[in-house]
């Protein structure tokens, strides 16, 4: 059975998912992850999973979910896969309740589902407020069953560091590394899964974990797999400032009732329980009254950076707004958020239940990742059992999770991320088991497995003997501080040209670091040059990307270009809302395209070109969260219509 | 002079090379936890007196403690290093990797014996299918409350670490293995399968080698109550035994 190997490099929710999948369907599987897997950073999602079970008479259901999502990520996702991930999302909630998880459940015995941003429904099953955690666990026992039954290898502590493609392009294997012993080692199968998570490290302190490099991704993509809208990542309203990271507060907070607020007054020094409640600016209640507090993710966390560094308004002149829990009671805060006000109080020494937290914005997740591809049946789905499904360019690489590029478009919608990890991590399960079948698999001859690995030992030894003056940690420390104050909350231009000079100057610096340790043995430093090398490739990718889409899309906000609603009084009549519908349009036309970032090995920066996103179910319309432009929209619409416009 | 952190850091080259300290002298910023201090010690890999040494090698992931990995024994406790605040904490801090499991490198331990152990007591539900086979069993909010409990046990090795009864030679599961085992006899369709479980939990190395020290209860960070689980799960082996012979 060697030749029907399946290699999962990642041990989060999509590789666990997709290795018990491709299990069950008969082929054996290899995990790499460099940590284990029980410790990958899907454990840091605290607040829940996205599915339309519609147990609470609300008249929800997987439709509503995907015009959700697709209204969420701006139009900038394909929608086959997602049509096909909100339908199936109910059954997977079961399935996952089914195999353990412990899921929160209402006097009935029911699941219990709360309302997470971006929606208007209760449509989040959760686990307590560590819902990631619980989700892993489930499958990583599902997936120890499998091991100890021999179907399942796992190489843990072992780091992913490159593709072995055959003459013909097609991936027959990887090479990776033990990082205790650092010996390379090749490992032959007829599909590689790319489950390795999103590349947040980048950015240097974030919400993301310690293994966040990206570097597997920087590998694949170097070797020619393409990157999919790299400029889209996602910034978390409520981060908590920290010292080593930027821990978070889940969105339940806001879900649960908890409300952003400033002092109104400008310099304001008294203590938040000192400031009347006429004297404290709700600013999210009171600039988007339909959503409120639960504006979806990148309104929030553009309202909450604005009001802090343009209006001057954040809590004593800093950079933070309080999320106020406190009118809430203190059982009911226990249990539906104990861990994560846990976590608050743990790492600043303050209880939120009494104090309002203080929050900000943080770099969290990337929608955009390695360009998975998808074959759709002729109702606008997901092909069933299609190997294509997850595919990247590169015959027999599939991306999933975090590192891929699908379900999330321009913005992702809280608690949708389990849902797509999980999701399509079992479709890459049923793809695998399909190009099994289907193709006469490839086999690896040794020759080449050998070579690639003894090329890849040479490159580390490169690595461990260098002795430059440079420390890649500091390095490290310079590129996350640049991108996130040029790259992130706000884009312009100027700033990004400039960006593109400091990255490739860290380049430069990266070639004169030295590996700090020569150790044979669990050697950090060496690697670490490694995966700095992938972090500065794909932050490249990252900042072109952002500087040559001009326009505001979701995630990716350039006020330059952008192209404000006419403000909520202005009546429907008003040209104003014409113009700014004819904008609209244009833009459409320009940008509602996917952005594919290709590496050129001739040269130091990527190639950028665009791909038509496929909005067959959904024709593209402003977002609006304030609920009145919405009659102004199909009135600009139907006059489009009525006077012979394609619409 | 800046107000610099004294840390001192028990480290050791290789799997079989033999241990040593190294004192550490790192700026001192607010807010700092265990996981700063040793970032610090990369942008700056100099001990106390100024000499380059090689950066320190951890494990770590989350930092949010819900990981496990970054566990280590911080003066003289163990405890993850993310949750460790250096404000909380006396100073020369005392990092040391545990104890209990064979050390890698520096402050990293292998701690593959705990997910062995999970493996050995069927440390999982059986269902039939990934398919779609509609909801799952109804349960009471009030055992969600306990499994949720049991299945934050983020497999970190701090029971284990202060167990008196699980050394680095004998075959002990250890109380987080056992907390597991119960998890999985709760849930209505794991329940099904208790019988098998309580063979394994009752095996070599298991149940029966706890020698009732609660210290386990008290080094979890998570607050899982290890003692009254094991009790529990004695009272299950002992009804399921006793119905057995019944039967027979």
């Amino acid at each position: 059975m060697s030749d029907k190997r399946v290699l999962i490099v990642g041990g989060g929710l999509a590789g666990l998912a997709a290795a018990m999948k491709a299990c069950e369907l008969g082929l054996e599987v290899d995990i790499f992850s460099m940590v284990h897997v029980k410790r990958s950073h899907s454990v840091c999602a605290q607040g829940g999973i996205n599915g339309a079970v519609n147990t609470k008479g609300e008249g929800d259901s997987p439709y509503i979910h995907f015009v959700d999502t697709i209204k969420g990520g701006d139009f900038l996702a394909d929608q086959p896969p997602v049509l096909s991930m909100c339908e199936a999302a109910p059954a997977v909630i079961n399935l996952m309740d089914r195999l353990g998880v412990t899921f929160n459940r209402t006097p009935e015995g029911l699941l219990d589902f709360r309302r997470f941003g971006g929606t208007l429904h209760h449509r989040t099953a959760f686990a307590g407020a560590s819902t990631g955690q619980q989700l892993l666990y489930g499958l990583d026992e599902q997936v120890r069953r499998w091991e100890a039954q021999g179907k399942v290898r796992k190489f843990e502590n072992w780091e992913f560091t490159r593709l072995i493609l055959d003459a013909e392009g097609k991936a027959v294997g990887i090479v990776a590394q033990d990082l205790t012993t650092m010996e390379f080692k090749s490992f032959p199968g007829f599909a590689v899964v790319l489950a390795t998570g999103g590349p947040g490290l980048m950015f240097g302190k974030t919400t993301n974990s310690t293994i966040n490099f990206g570097s597997a991704t920087a590998a694949a993509y170097k070797q020619g797999v393409w990157y999919g809208n790299p400029e889209m990542v996602q910034i978390h309203p409520t981060g908590i400032p920290g010292s080593d990271k930027l821990r978070l507060i889940s969105e339940s907070a806001r879900g649960e009732g908890g409300r952003v607020w400033v002092p109104r007054n400008k310099g304001d020094k008294r203590a938040w329980n000192e400031i009347p409640p006429a004297e404290r600016y709700y600013f999210l209640e009171e600039r988007y009254p339909l959503y409120g507090n639960l504006v979806p993710r990148d309104i929030a966390s553009r309202e909450i950076a604005l009001i802090c560094t343009k209006e001057g308004l954040g809590i004593g002149g800093r950079n933070a707004v309080y999320l106020d829990l406190t009118h809430r009671s203190e059982e009911y805060l226990l249990k539906k958020l104990g861990a994560i006000l846990d976590i608050y109080e743990k790492f600043r020494g303050v209880d939120p239940k009494k104090v309002p937290m203080e929050i900000y914005p943080a770099y969290h997740y990337s929608m955009g990742g390695l360009y998975a591809g998808y074959e759709a049946d002729s109702t606008g789905r997901l092909l069933k059992d299609s190997p294509l499904n997850q595919m990247t360019n590169i015959p027999g690489v599939y991306a999933v999770g975090e590192a891929d590029h699908q379900y999330h478009g321009a913005n992702r919608l809280g608690a949708n991320s389990l849902m797509s990890c999980i999701f399509a991590g079992l479709v890459t399960g049923e793809s695998v088991a399909a190009l099994a079948k289907n193709s006469k698999t490839a086999e690896a001859p040794s020759s080449l497995l050998e070579s690639e690995r003894k090329s890849e030992e040479e490159s580390y030894k490169k690595l461990l003997s260098q002795d430059g003056p440079e420390n890649p940690f500091v390095i490290h420390k310079e590129l996350g501080d640049a991108m996130s104050a040029f790259c992130l909350i706000e884009r312009h231009n100027d700033e990004l040209v400039k960006l593109q000079g400091m990255v490739d100057s860290y380049a430069e610096r990266l070639k004169k670091a030295s590996s700090l340790d020569k150790s044979g043995s669990g050697n950090m430093s060496a690697v670490f040059l490694r995966q700095l090398d992938g972090m500065i490739t794909m932050s490249k990718a990252v900042v072109d990307a952002a500087l040559l889409r001009d326009e505001c899309r979701g995630a990716h906000s350039k006020p330059a270009f952008d192209n404000p609603a006419p403000s909520k009084e202005t009546p429907i009549e008003d040209p104003a809302w014409t113009a700014y519908y004819e904008k609209f349009l244009a833009q459409t036309q320009t940008w509602l395209k996917t952005t594919i970032a290709k590496h050129d090995p001739s040269k130091s920066h990527p190639t950028i070109e665009y791909k038509d996103v496929d909005t067959r179910h959904l024709s593209p319309e402003p977002r609006d969260y304030t609920g009145v432009g919405k009659k102004a929209w199909k009135k600009f619409m139907d006059k489009r219509k009525a006077t012979g416009a394609a619409a | 002079m800046s107000k610099t952190v004294e840390v001192r850091i028990k480290r050791q080259d290789s799997p079989n090379a033999p241990a040593y300290w190294t004192e550490f002298a790192i700026p001192y910023e607010e807010g700092m936890n265990v996981i700063s201090l040793l970032q610090g010690i990369r942008r700056d890999p100099k001990d106390k007196s100024g000499k380059s040494v090689a950066p320190v090698t951890w494990e770590s992931s989350c930092l949010e403690e819900v990981c496990g990995a970054c566990t280590m024994v911080i003066n003289g406790k163990v405890r993850q290093a993310c949750t460790a605040l250096v404000d909380q904490l006396e100073q020369p801090i005392k990092l040391e990797p545990m104890s209990k499991f064979p050390v890698e490198r520096d402050l990293r331990v292998n701690r593959q014996r705990i997910f062995d152990n999970l493996k050995k007591v069927n440390g999982w539900v059986e269902i039939d299918g990934y398919h779609d086979l509609g909801p799952g069993p109804r349960q009471n909010p009030a055992d969600q409350t306990t499994t949720y409990k049991l299945s934050e046990c983020m497999s970190c090795g701090c029971c284990m670490e202060v167990c008196p009864q699980f050394t680095q030679v004998n075959e002990f599961i250890g109380a987080a293995v056992l907390g597991q085992a119960r998890l999985f006899n709760m849930h209505p369709t794991g329940k099904m399968q208790m019988p098998e479980r309580l063979d394994k939990v009752t095996e070599e190395g298991g149940i029966q080698d706890c020698g009732l020290a609660q210290q386990c209860v008290k080094a979890c960070p998570k607050h899982i109550p290890l003692v009254e689980t094991i009790g529990a799960l004695q009272r299950d082996i002992t009804l399921t035994k006793v119905l057995g012979a019944l039967k027979k």
